[in-house]
């Protein structure tokens, strides 16, 4: 579905991505673990369109995508989940999701959409007229999640989904990730808390300095002593 | 519905000024003050809504007025030793509208090149461009006049002529006039601010890179504010050079962009009543002290310390302090504006 090659990704003269190559099936769950530095959200940046490639090939669904726009890859079916501030603070929890669909134009399948939204996050429905700011951590990620589906993603790209939050939602939050692939939407996901992202994963892409060091299955990479020991303190 | 009832009863309200308004000065404060009010607008739109700071807004305020103003007069310079460049006079709405759209592309031409790389850039090409704009024009004799400034600059007339024709000369069709073209402005703006765009502007502005990732084409949006913004800008302009008839490389000072950008921010920017609160407070005031015989030295500081009260009390602005008094179902403007407290955590 998803093939990257030979991506190099500069800021200024640094380069944060040398060489960088993963592939991503229709409807697995992959993840780009590693350290600070290493090139994660990088790589995501680039698939997403926001940081044009210094070089590499991107192609999605057949389709060559490295030097497409930002809005077309999103038209194509990638959403981005950024890291960071997951929300617009002071639009309320609906105008939030609108953003969401903003290269949408079917009323009613928007609507639809939101709907299904509302009733699988009962509490987003409760808050839907309240300023997104005003919600706590979970809640703001959860709205951040539901914003990037209201795009109706055939892929979504998520940046350290567990970021900041406290441990019961950073629980239900690889639930809802794990949800989400079991709707046959395809994740990538990066992620810090390289224990939670190994077990849930197909597959895993160990990133060290901007390039692949190791890849397998989530179960291969958990098993392996030199990932035990770099990642997962064990 | 009830925000329409208050701002009908506004308009209706400002229009009966001139009937119970006897003292022609004061009008001619309100005057003033409308036009500055329409600049601030624009500038809220860049200010408020994209949180973009243009520093030299007086440009496209300058520049609205000096095209209008040529294009009224005609001129003929001299580009090449042997090639003149001229121009007949022009009926003064045609010269309005081509210094709206000169405004405009001006406005486009900023934004294409300081975009690419935005915040302080932004601003320093601005307060450059007003510079560069006033230098022309105090140096370009031929066509401007330069200091000697440009003089006898018709009014406006509207209508056919020897059939019906209105004259905008006087202050009381003038103010009808700059009344009318800020309820246009106010609409425009409002109209650009709920729309998709206006959602795109709101959106970069809380959260850029969020923005982008949701698809908004964050140059193309900044651009377009920029160009409406300039254009409004200019029509404030053209406006403010048939009202006083007179333009001269002064109306390029740096001072008038201040005064814009007080007006948006003590009325409270990103929202659309801010400018307009903020202009009267700011465009009467002075001369309610007047009105007391208060010394010129004296109104400059109490206009200073009146400023530092309101941004220091009331940091989001006078609209938003007063809606947070207001029941909630009073104030669903929906014009994407900030909530009272909201400015402090949105620079971080």
């Amino acid at each position: 579905m998803l093939e990257v090659e030979g991506l190099v990704c500069r800021y200024g003269k640094v380069a944060a991505v040398q060489d960088l190559s993963i592939t991503v099936a229709r409807g697995e769950l992959v993840s780009l673990i590693g350290t600070n530095g290493a090139g994660k959200t990088t790589t995501l940046k680039a698939i997403s369109g926001i940081l044009p490639p210094a070089a590499g090939r991107i192609v999605f669904e057949g389709e060559d995508i490295t030097r497409a726009s930002a809005r077309r890859i999103l038209q194509l079916g990638i959403a981005h989940c950024p890291e960071g501030r997951r929300v617009f603070p002071y639009m309320t929890v609906r105008e939030n999701l609108e953003m969401g669909c903003f290269l949408r134009s079917d009323a009613a399948g928007i609507s639809e959409d939101m709907d299904r939204l509302f009733a699988r996050f009962p509490v987003l429905a409760e808050r839907r007229d309240q300023a997104a700011g005003t919600l706590s951590g979970g809640e703001q990620q959860m709205l951040a999640i539901s914003r990037a589906l209201m795009s109706r993603p055939k892929l979504v790209l998520f940046d350290e989904p567990s970021l900041g939050l406290a441990p019961n939602i950073v629980e239900r939050t690889f639930e809802i990730v794990k949800e989400i692939r079991e709707q046959g939407v395809t994740v990538v996901m990066v992620e810090q808390n390289a224990f939670a992202a190994l077990e849930l994963s197909d597959r895993a892409y160990v990133l060290e300095q901007g390039r692949v060091t190791l890849s397998g299955t989530g179960r291969q990479l958990l098993d392996d002593p030199s990932v035990q020991q770099a990642y997962l303190g064990t | 519905m009830t925000n329409r009832i208050l701002s009908l009863a506004w308009v209706a309200f400002l229009i009966s000024i001139p009937f119970w308004m006897e003292d022609l000065y004061y009008l001619h404060v309100l005057i003033v003050t409308g036009i500055f009010i329409i600049a601030a607008m624009s500038l809220n739109l860049l200010l408020g809504y994209t949180g973009q700071l243009s520093l030299g807004h007086v440009a496209f305020f300058g520049i609205g007025a000096y095209v209008s103003s040529l294009v009224s007069l005609g001129f003929e310079i001299h580009v090449l030793p042997n090639t003149t460049v001229s121009l007949d006079p022009k009926p003064v709405w045609f010269a309005m509208l081509v210094a709206v759209i000169f405004s405009g592309l001006c406005g486009w031409f900023i934004g294409r090149v300081s975009f690419k790389v935005r915040g302080a850039y932004f601003v320093i090409v601005t307060v450059s461009f007003a510079e560069v704009v006033r230098l022309v024009s105090l140096n370009w004799m031929e066509l401007t006049q330069g200091p000697m400034a440009l003089n006898n600059i018709p009014y406006l007339t509207l209508g056919i002529p020897e059939v019906f024709e209105v004259e905008f000369i006087g202050k009381v069709p003038c103010y009808y006039l700059v009344l009318a073209v800020a309820v246009f402005t106010y609409v425009v703006i409002r109209r650009l601010v709920q729309s998709r765009a206006g959602r795109a502007m709101i959106a970069l502005r809380e959260n850029e890179p969020l923005a982008s990732s949701v698809g908004v084409d964050v140059t193309r949006v900044l651009v377009l504010a920029t160009i409406v913004s300039a254009g409004l800008a200019g029509l404030a302009g053209a406006l403010y050079a048939h009202y006083v008839r007179i333009v001269d490389p002064d109306v390029f000072l740096f001072i008038y962009t201040v005064t814009m950008v007080i007006m948006v921010i003590t009325g409270g920017k990103g929202t659309l009543a801010g400018p307009i609160v903020g202009g009267l407070v700011f465009g009467i005031f002075p001369e309610v002290l007047r009105g007391f015989q208060v010394q010129p030295e004296i109104q400059w500081i109490t206009y200073g310390v009146l400023m530092i009260l309101i941004v220091y009390f009331l940091p989001a602005g006078i609209v938003p302090a007063i809606r947070s008094l207001l029941p909630r179902r009073l104030v669903e403007g929906g014009d994407g504006s900030v909530e009272p407290n909201a400015t402090a955590e949105a620079r971080s």
